[in-house]
């Protein structure tokens, strides 16, 4: 008889020091060049932001059951593209990835490669509330607890499932996020690059790609 | 006019044909949202994409044809654009037409796409040369209603230079191609179906099925400029079917309405049509498009 007690998974050490998840990059350069006029460089980040803010790309990727409340962003009823959001099926074009719902440690391998191919600055949506402890699927042999260990969250939106209501608040958050500069979870991600890559390679054991998906 | 002043006035219609096709771009996005029963993206959406796509940190590319691909297809619409006299009788707008022009846009059309094909190619994603593939074959079949529809014109006019084509239409209405020709007219305007790339010809990018075909590599920088690429080209296009059936234009606001209206006739078609197969739009092409075209060449034959 197997034992029937659950524990809950032992988790990662918390991340180093020193670099903290909503840091602010210096992102004000023109052609390469960088100012040495201040409000010269506040301009140039604050106009970048919103461009980026106002033309999100989705990567249209579903890992779980989340995903099915991604279609209705699409349609006439809620229509995410006034805000300038548009699903992209490629990696290469997108600027958001968003994980709807569990993932399995089979999916985090290809989610991974998806995310590391995404041109920098990119964002990630942690989608219902399997991203963030599991869920219902916390004592789950094969899929991850904590997306936060393994990919640079930026925005979770809670529930199960969250309506596509919540997730267009989700979205103008981090699209307010973005504007102020304060989502700089990719850069994160790079500082920190070997925690993650422990904690990606404690899963994946058949670990047959190379260490940055470029 | 000083070559100087020319070259200068030739670059503003450039950069005004790129803001142009822009707009034209998220007045699509618009009109099909609206056809769709939603609100849309605003109107400037396009010019928000491209400054996203220009301030991406990174890009990635896959060596120097990859690199050169949209440089290629950039160079083809501005070229195309070059080559097209926009406003009749007014030296600023004439850009740089000589005698046997339409031969060269012709070879605009394609010169693009073939450097789109072997920088896609280059990005070594299976997608791309699928996306090639499908559209290199559609523009194959397109291109023989086109043809021939381009052959009567010219013999109509009896010159090759897209400049007297469009004098031998000044009169009125009646005297545009598109009423002096219409087998002609018919074959270009299905064609032209084809070369925009909207349903349902549209399998060349088909979003469900081939991500976005021969861009699908392509990212940050190299988008942006292929975005203002397809811009300018998709101008270039229109500006050369009305010189070819509408007549050509005498003021600016007029060549507005009849660019618009003829990038509109495959937007409309477009947006209630489901998509045909590859094979299917060949068959079709080679159908019905080029027996009109036929049909306008014995027109000009036995008149």
């Amino acid at each position: 008889m197997t034992d029937t007690k659950r524990t809950l998974p032992v988790l990662p050490p918390a991340p180093p020091e020193g670099a903290t998840p909503h840091a602010p990059v210096d992102d004000a350069c023109f052609l390469g060049e960088r100012p040495d006029v201040p409000k010269l460089r506040e301009a140039l980040a604050t106009i970048k932001n919103w461009f980026r803010a106002n033309s999100l790309w989705v990567m249209a990727y579903g890992t779980g059951c989340g995903s099915i409340e991604l279609r209705p962003l699409t349609t006439a009823r809620f229509d995410m593209e006034r805000f300038g959001m548009a699903m992209r099926p490629t990696p290469r074009q997108s600027n958001v990835l968003i994980i709807s719902g569990y993932l399995a440690t089979k999916s985090l391998k290809r989610v991974i490669r998806s995310y590391e191919q995404m041109p920098a600055p990119k964002w990630v949506v942690g989608l219902g509330s399997c991203t963030i402890n599991g869920g219902m699927y916390w004592d789950s042999y094969n899929t991850i607890n904590r997306l936060d260990l393994y990919l640079p969250v930026d925005v979770y939106i809670a529930g199960c499932m969250p309506r596509p209501e919540a997730l267009l608040a989700g979205f103008s958050y981090l699209m307010e996020r973005i504007k102020k500069g304060e989502a700089n979870g990719w850069h994160h991600y790079l500082e920190n690059l070997d925690w993650y890559k422990e904690n990606q390679k404690k899963l994946i054991t058949d670990w047959d790609m190379p260490d940055y998906n470029w | 006019m000083p070559l100087a002043t020319k070259i200068a006035w030739s670059a503003l219609g450039v950069l005004v044909a790129i803001a142009y096709g822009l707009s034209i771009g998220g007045v699509i996005r618009k009109v099909m949202a609206r056809i769709q029963g939603r609100i849309g993206p605003p109107v400037w959406q396009p010019f928000i994409d491209l400054g996203k796509n220009l301030f991406m940190r990174s890009a990635t590319h896959h060596g120097v044809m990859f690199i050169l691909g949209p440089v290629f297809r950039a160079a083809g619409g501005i070229g195309l654009f070059l080559l097209i006299p926009v406003i009749v009788g007014d030296p600023r707008f004439e850009n740089f037409a000589f005698s046997g022009d339409l031969l060269l846009a012709m070879y605009f059309l394609f010169f693009g796409s073939l450097g789109m094909a072997l920088g896609a190619g280059e990005g070594g994603h299976p997608h791309s040369p699928i996306g090639i593939g499908r559209g290199l074959a559609q523009m194959s079949s397109f291109e023989l209603p086109f043809g021939l529809a381009v052959v009567a014109i010219a013999a109509q006019a009896g010159s090759f230079s897209i400049a007297e084509i469009v004098a031998s239409q000044q009169g009125g209405v009646l005297h545009w191609n598109l009423f002096a020709n219409p087998f002609a007219s018919v074959a270009a305007f299905l064609a032209f179906l084809g070369m925009n790339m909207y349903a349902p010809f549209n399998i060349v990018g088909a979003p469900q099925e081939i991500p976005v075909g021969p861009p699908t590599e392509y990212n940050s920088q190299f988008l942006s400029l292929m975005m203002a690429g397809r811009a300018i080209f998709a101008v270039a296009k229109m500006v050369l079917y009305m010189d070819l059936f509408l007549g050509g234009a005498h003021s600016i606001p007029e060549a507005f309405v009849k660019t618009f209206l003829i990038y509109f006739w495959s937007v409309f078609v477009g947006a209630v049509f489901p998509r045909f197969r590859t094979e299917q739009a060949i068959r079709f092409f080679l159908g019905w498009p080029t027996a009109a075209g036929i049909a306008g060449v014995l027109l000009v034959m036995f008149r």
